[in-house]
């Protein structure tokens, strides 16, 4: 099977074959690719990146992110649960605003501070 | 009149990194000059990750690679901005800046412009039919969805394969909206393959390429655009039109260097980049003014951009030391196949880095570099257009060249 690795913008062209319980992966540039075409092929992972609303001086949205790679299939029921959130100026970089998500195992976190 | 060291025109990545990379070469006194009120420049909209990886050895998104850049310099008492504050004028060294005190003028030693890019609008590509709202540049687009929550339509249709595009594919797909489709012009994508991958497969979006938007429909709401299929010389193929039902088109057919400003005063632009031409100390034709960043030439990634800046900005540094470069300049020449070359001449003497675009694409190629006293051929498994190249060269190997150097691709 051919894939292509989303870890970077990079986007290097991966081989994956199951040999048995197998897998092997050749095309990679990074380690990150490997780990990428194993889980591509077993339980697609994608980070999520969205916002929420915030109380603040100067800013509306607060840009928030996945701290791990969440289920691909599971994404819109998360954009469902952060929906109505709003949280309250100040806010820290990587500030746990809800944590273990859904029960997925990752959080969700700030990625920008915004101090009023 | 006020006057610093160095004057940077713009806070976006090229504009911090020029003021570190000046700080590290020996500057004191500089101040960096920005229209919006915080750092950042474009990478505050853009939410998705992606950024950094070169840099911080991690994928950051915008806001936070901007974060994680401007806390380097943050603590430094070197390092002002002054905010809220556009530059509309340049007189040799002396900007205008209209602020919230009304305008006034401050002169610099040098000046480097990181004023970014802007994209490519409606008008630019002679879209038929009404001028009717929901049609907007996918930066646009991007800015409101991200910054002030609001989405622009329900049912998207998106032209250009662009980055900005597919990553506002997903993401008004995340917030609800339905998109219909990405036409792309050239029979190939202008995206990073993982945003093809990631933004359209992942929700099975269509890409439609070699096809292109040929008019809107509406009356004052856009409600359909005209899909046509064109041919491999680009043109319109006669009887391919459909009709697609939409309550939105967005635009991402490129991006322009942003240099009203140095126009204005002279500086002499590349017609194929659309920014400064430079050479090897990121100077213009105008001495003492430099460029970096998407002012100088689209960049597809922030690192390259942060990097970028910071040579800008230590070769502003030398400047206003009174170091210059004695050697006689040498000129880059481009060949089938480049459509550009950053910089557009150099000094020998030094490592050099050259940037440049292929203007099609190639499958196992090499990139010849050629010269008197100086040939060597660079073996690639491919590149594309929407990729940027670098290619370094030692100093030995340019020690013997004389006259230009001409790059070429060979398939
Ligand atoms: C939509 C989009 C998505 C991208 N996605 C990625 C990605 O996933 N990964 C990646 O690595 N890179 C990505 N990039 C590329 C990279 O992030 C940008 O190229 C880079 O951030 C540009 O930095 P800059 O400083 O040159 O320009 P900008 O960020 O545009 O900064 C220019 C600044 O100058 C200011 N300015 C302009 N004119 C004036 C004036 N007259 N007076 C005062 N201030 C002025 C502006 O307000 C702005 O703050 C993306 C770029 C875009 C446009
Ligand atoms: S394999 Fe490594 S270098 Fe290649 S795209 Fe994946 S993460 Fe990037």
């Amino acid at each position: 099977m051919n894939l292509i690795c989303i870890s970077c913008p990079k986007g290097c062209h991966l081989n994956v074959e199951k040999i048995g319980e197998e897998i092997k992966v050749s095309g990679n540039s990074c380690p990150r690719g490997e780990v990428y075409a194993i889980n591509e092929t077993l339980n697609p992972l994608r980070t999520l990146t969205t916002t929420i609303g915030i109380e603040s001086e100067n800013y509306r949205r607060l840009p928030v992110i996945s701290s791990a790679p969440l289920p691909k299939g599971r994404i819109m029921d998360v954009m469902r649960a952060l929906k109505d959130l709003n949280v309250k100026a100040p806010v820290r970089m990587n500030d746990v605003i809800v944590s273990d998500i859904l029960g997925l195992g990752a959080d969700i976190i700030a990625s920008k501070s915004i101090e009023r | 009149m006020e006057r610093h060291q160095l004057l940077i025109i713009g806070g976006g990545s090229a504009g911090i990194a020029a003021a570190l990379g000046a700080f590290e070469g020996g500057l004191r006194d500089i101040l960096i000059i920005e229209r919006e009120s915080e750092y950042g420049g474009i990478l505050q909209q853009c939410i998705h990750n992606g950024f950094g990886l070169h840099t911080f050895n991690e994928e950051l998104s915008g806001p936070a690679y901007a974060e994680r850049y401007y806390d380097l310099i943050k603590d430094n008492e070197c390092i002002k901005f002054m905010y809220d504050t556009a530059v509309i004028g340049i007189e040799d060294h002396t900007l205008t800046v209209s602020g919230k005190q009304g305008l006034k003028k401050i002169e610099g030693d040098a000046i480097v412009v990181a004023t970014g890019c802007r994209e490519r609008p409606a008008g630019a590509i002679g879209l038929k039919g009404n001028r009717c709202e929901g049609v907007y540049t996918a930066g646009t687009a991007q800015k409101y969805l991200n910054k002030e929550g609001f989405l622009v339509g329900k049912k998207v249709f998106i032209l250009g394969s662009g980055d900005i595009g597919l990553i506002m594919a997903r993401r008004m797909t995340l917030e609800g909206a339905k998109v219909i489709g990405v036409a792309e012009l050239q029979p190939y994508s202008n995206g990073l393959a993982r945003n093809i991958k990631q933004c359209l497969e992942d929700f099975d979006i269509p890409l439609y390429l070699s096809h292109t938007v040929e008019a809107v429909h509406g009356d004052s709401r856009l409600e359909s655009i005209t899909l046509i299929e064109v041919d491999d010389k680009l043109q319109k193929i006669e009887g391919s039109e459909q009709e697609i039902a939409c309550d939105c088109l967005l635009l991402s057919v490129g991006l322009i260097p942003e240099n009203t400003l140095i126009e204005r005063l002279g500086v002499k632009l590349d017609p194929r980049t659309k920014g400064a031409v430079i050479d090897d100390t990121y100077m213009t034709s105008i001495d003492g003014i430099f460029a970096c960043g998407n002012a100088l030439h689209v960049h597809d990634l922030v690192d390259y951009v942060s990097e970028e800046g910071k040579k800008a900005g230590k070769a502003a540094a030398e400047y206003v030391q009174g170091i210059r470069k004695q050697s006689e300049l040498i000129r880059n020449v481009t060949g089938d196949g480049v459509s550009y070359m950053i910089p557009q001449s150099f000094h020998k003497g030094e490592d050099l880095e050259f940037m440049f675009r292929v203007n099609r694409v190639f499958k196992d190629c090499s990139i010849h570099i050629s010269g008197q006293g100086l040939d060597k051929l660079i073996r690639k498994p491919g590149i594309v257009p929407s990729e940027m190249q670098k290619v370094k060269l030692k100093k030995e190997e340019l020690e013997k060249l004389e006259g230009e150097l001409k790059w070429e691709v060979i398939a």
